[in-house]
């Protein structure tokens, strides 16, 4: 009897704490609701001005008539979209624009892979070795583009007289003078500033597998190179998977490298997608309208091909 | 045995030398080709720094489009640290309706290409008034970071034990001022995550002002490819590597330093290429 007197008084004040709070609660919770849009105000003022906005433009812009120098003239339904589609520059574009991103990859991963099973390893000069590596990713692509780009030249460049001695080249010659030289030239910057970056990307990765199951492997007597190909390689299906998410989107969005090294050229043969939307916008049509036709479609695939390997990864990402 | 290892060894150090030097050579090389005498530049004879001086003089100066960097990086990193650790506080703390579809908006920024927006941009900030502005350069690369700065500040306050948040509340502090004077400190190592990364970018980029400003206002990279056009087809390399060594020293010098800053990007798992 005693002892349910204060668990009754309990029972009752805690119904009328509950009661009364109630209402407090909900009044805090819109008070906790008016605080949270406050602090995500300037995010949503960004997205809103500089992205939403864009791209309801982009679209806009892309059924109208629109000239660089006389603005706006009229909606034009489809047209700018055949033109750009009826444009044979464009088939060249997306053909050199996939060339260049499957060569990218093919040679970055393995590169940055490497790279990354080497570092691992604690060694001493390995801190000095990764900086050194890394030290290229501090560098903007326009600035490697254009350290390169003295780096090729027959004037300054050391390379002209190397490949000249190897017969490889004359002396007098120019890398980025033809078409398959102003590629791989542009792939070999390109690795050399990325590697690194996706070299760390692969560490994290690699620092996600337990130790212990190498342990277990080398107690079972299996090689370095097994524990590669059945451990490694195996774990880091997820990691491998995200850093082809990004240099395929990052190849096939190439655009200030080849600005830079090779302008398209040689005859347009380095010519890449991004880069046929600023000569539609700025150089050969001045034509506003058919860049952002082919912005709207760049746009789209894009998406296309981020949703596709987003949804390719769902299965393996489930561990991130 | 022994000596397998010793080879091994050697093997190994010779590996990371070779490795280390292909990485680090045309760096070197850069810095040394903007001393050394050319023909058809600067410095024609003797070790000396006559391409800087002519860098200097060149276009509009070089102070004007250092000057023109220094404003696009600045607006760049406060709009991203600011919208950054605002956003990423209220996604962490609070619950409010609709921000699940604000946090999707910000995410779906890394989507879409900004190769595809900078035409409707560079009109779009025509009619806002920000026409040709430097302002509005580093705005739109503080656009392209949010989503890496959300992510990262939204991650960052979530580990922040909330006790700390409500002893501040109970000694009468606001809540700007638990924000200003309790979280903001807790979180200030991946503030300079965010603030590092923001700005390598936005000092090296070359797209955005591409399509956004003239070149009388360019920034550094933009300018130094802006050269090759001027000349008419002969380049003055002296100028371009000189060029080259300004823009890398601050870039270099600070991913040195904060090289530990650097890689917590990555290991926070909110790095987007």
């Amino acid at each position: 009897m005693v002892t349910q007197i204060p668990a009754a008084a309990e029972r009752v004040t805690d119904h009328a704490v509950a009661g009364t709070r109630r209402p407090r609660r909900s009044r805090r919770e819109r008070r906790d609701a008016l605080k949270g849009w406050v602090f995500v105000t300037p995010t949503v003022v960004l997205v809103v001005a500089l992205f939403l906005v864009p791209i309801g433009l982009v679209v806009f812009m892309s059924g109208s008539e629109w000239s660089l120098l006389g603005g706006y003239r009229e909606t034009n339904g489809a047209a700018n979209f055949s033109e750009v589609l009826s444009d044979p520059l464009l088939g060249d574009a997306v053909r050199f624009t996939l060339k260049y991103t499957v060569l990218t990859t093919v040679i970055l991963m393995p590169v940055a892979f490497f790279l990354a099973l080497l570092v691992q390893e604690s060694r001493r000069w390995n801190s000095f070795l990764r900086t050194a590596i890394l030290v290229p990713s501090a560098l903007g692509i326009a600035s490697a583009s254009l350290l390169f780009y003295a780096l090729y030249s027959p004037q300054v460049g050391p390379l002209n007289p190397i490949l000249d001695a190897l017969g490889l080249m004359d002396a007098g010659g120019s890398i980025l003078g033809t078409p398959g030289g102003a590629l791989w030239a542009t792939v070999v910057l390109i690795v050399w500033r990325f590697a690194g970056y996706y070299m760390i990307l692969t560490m994290v990765g690699l620092q996600a597998v337990p130790q212990e199951i190498y342990e277990a492997a080398s107690i079972d007597g299996a090689s370095r190179l097994t524990q590669l190909r059945r451990i490694t390689l195996p774990l880091l299906r997820p990691t491998i998977a995200m850093t082809m998410i990004l240099t395929v989107t990052g190849s096939l969005l190439a655009f200030d490298q080849f600005y830079i090294l090779t302008k398209g050229g040689p005859n347009n043969s380095t010519l890449t997608v991004v880069l046929l939307i600023y000569r539609y916008a700025f150089e050969t049509r001045r034509d506003l309208g058919m860049a952002a036709a082919l912005s709207v479609l760049v746009l789209v695939a894009l998406v296309l091909v981020n949703v596709f390997q987003l949804r390719a990864l769902g299965g393996t990402r489930k561990g991130d | 045995m022994m000596s397998s290892r010793m080879l091994q060894r050697t093997t190994g150090y010779v590996l990371t030398a070779l490795i280390a030097l292909t990485f680090l050579l045309p760096i070197g090389w850069v810095v040394a080709t903007s001393v050394l005498p050319n023909p058809a530049t600067s410095q024609t004879d003797g070790v000396g720094l006559g391409n800087y001086t002519a860098l200097i003089n060149y276009g509009e100066g070089l102070g004007s489009y250092l000057w023109n960097s220094v404003v696009v990086s600045a607006t760049a990193v406060v709009t991203a640290l600011v919208a950054g650790a605002m956003g990423g506080y209220g996604f962490a703390r609070f619950a409010f309706r609709g921000k699940n579809v604000v946090f999707m908006g910000v995410l779906s920024i890394i989507m879409v290409p900004y190769a595809a927006l900078l035409i409707p941009l560079a009109v779009w900030l025509n009619e806002i008034g920000l026409q040709n502005s430097l302002i509005g350069v580093g705005l739109v690369l503080a656009l392209f970071q949010l989503p890496f700065a959300t992510f990262m500040m939204r991650n960052a306050f979530a580990t922040v034990p909330r006790e700390l948040e409500e002893a501040a509340l109970l000694d009468g502090c606001g809540t700007a001022g638990v924000f200003t004077r309790i979280m903001l400190p807790a979180v200030r190592a991946p503030l300079v995550t965010v603030a590092l990364f923001v700005f390598l970018i936005a000092w090296n980029d070359f797209m955005v002002p591409l399509f956004l400003v003239g070149s009388k206002n360019a920034p550094l990279p933009l300018a130094m490819v802006n050269m090759r056009q001027q000349t008419m087809g002969v380049i003055d390399y002296g100028i371009t590597t000189a060029g080259v060594v300004v823009l890398a020293i601050p870039a270099v010098v600070l991913f040195l330093a904060l090289q530990r800053h650097y890689i917590r990007g990555f290991t926070s798992g909110a790095v987007k290429g």
